[in-house]
């Protein structure tokens, strides 16, 4: 019998983006208030993980058409990457720094280092978490 | 004024507590899973929906700050709450869970024998 999922669907592709949103401003807000990349990235899995549950796995896969395990990669070797940028300024790896810009649409923003370093945070975890979730999946 | 607010600002706090009490109950007094659903999902989601928009108040009239969290949290509870006891639901009378025996129609009963005997 196919079961009819038409509510579940429907509050997916609303609450997705309630949730896809929030954990983006978990992710920029991390520098001055709670939150970061690891949660962040966990919310965002939580969103896919979600569209998994209302839909299959094939849907998903057409939607975000990513290999996982090397989303989880690329988060790594950014977050080497930040490390080693710090030796071309002659400091210790991992060293960070800030500073303050005048962007044209959000004005005066303090800008971080860190935050690539987060950035690299954020796709290992998503990365991780996905490739966990679909490789338990998926085995049929 | 600023007391008065906040007077009702914690009588609606109780209240949603107070609501959220009930709900409990419920899940406790009544007799199957889906008159316990109904009291969870409804009693949980006012509950929680009247504390959210007392505090979301609360820091708005205290601090003048705008808390788009709880906004957010308000639409998600509101949004989701009763799509879960929906499929909470769902779930139980497809796999078979009673209904209490004085209930008095099950619309769904004819349906679903029919879907079966496909």
């Amino acid at each position: 019998m196919k079961t009819n999922d038409l509510i579940l669907q429907t509050i997916t592709k609303i609450a997705i983006f309630i949730i896809l949103a929030f954990s983006l401003h978990l992710f920029f807000a991390g520098h001055y208030t709670p939150g970061g990349g690891f949660i962040g990235g966990l919310m965002t899995a939580a969103a896919l993980v979600l569209l998994l549950l209302a839909f299959d796995a094939k849907t998903v896969k057409k939607i975000f058409p990513f290999d996982f395990i090397k989303v989880a990669a690329l988060g790594l070797l950014i977050a080497v990457l930040t490390g080693m940028g710090a030796f071309l300024f002659d400091v210790p790896f991992l060293t960070h720094t800030f500073g303050y810009f005048d962007i044209p649409i959000l004005g005066h923003t303090g800008l971080a280092t860190a935050v690539l370093f987060d950035i690299g945070v954020y796709l290992v975890v998503i990365g991780v978490t996905m490739t966990i979730i679909q490789t338990i999946g998926e085995d049929e | 004024m600023k007391e008065n607010l906040e007077i009702i600002f914690a009588a609606v706090i109780v209240l949603g507590a107070f609501v959220n009490l009930v709900g409990a109950i419920g899940v406790i007094r009544l007799p199957d899973i889906y008159t316990r659903n109904h009291a969870a999902s409804k009693g949980a989601t006012l509950g929680t929906l009247l504390i959210l928009t007392a505090a979301f108040l609360f820091f708005w009239v205290e601090d003048g700050h705008m808390n788009a969290r709880l906004v957010l949290g308000i639409i998600f509870v509101f949004v989701t709450a009763p799509v879960a006891g929906h499929l909470i639901s769902r779930a139980a009378y497809n796999s078979g869970v009673p209904l209490w025996e004085k209930s008095g129609q099950d619309a769904l009963k004819a349906k679903k024998q029919k879907a079966q005997s496909k």
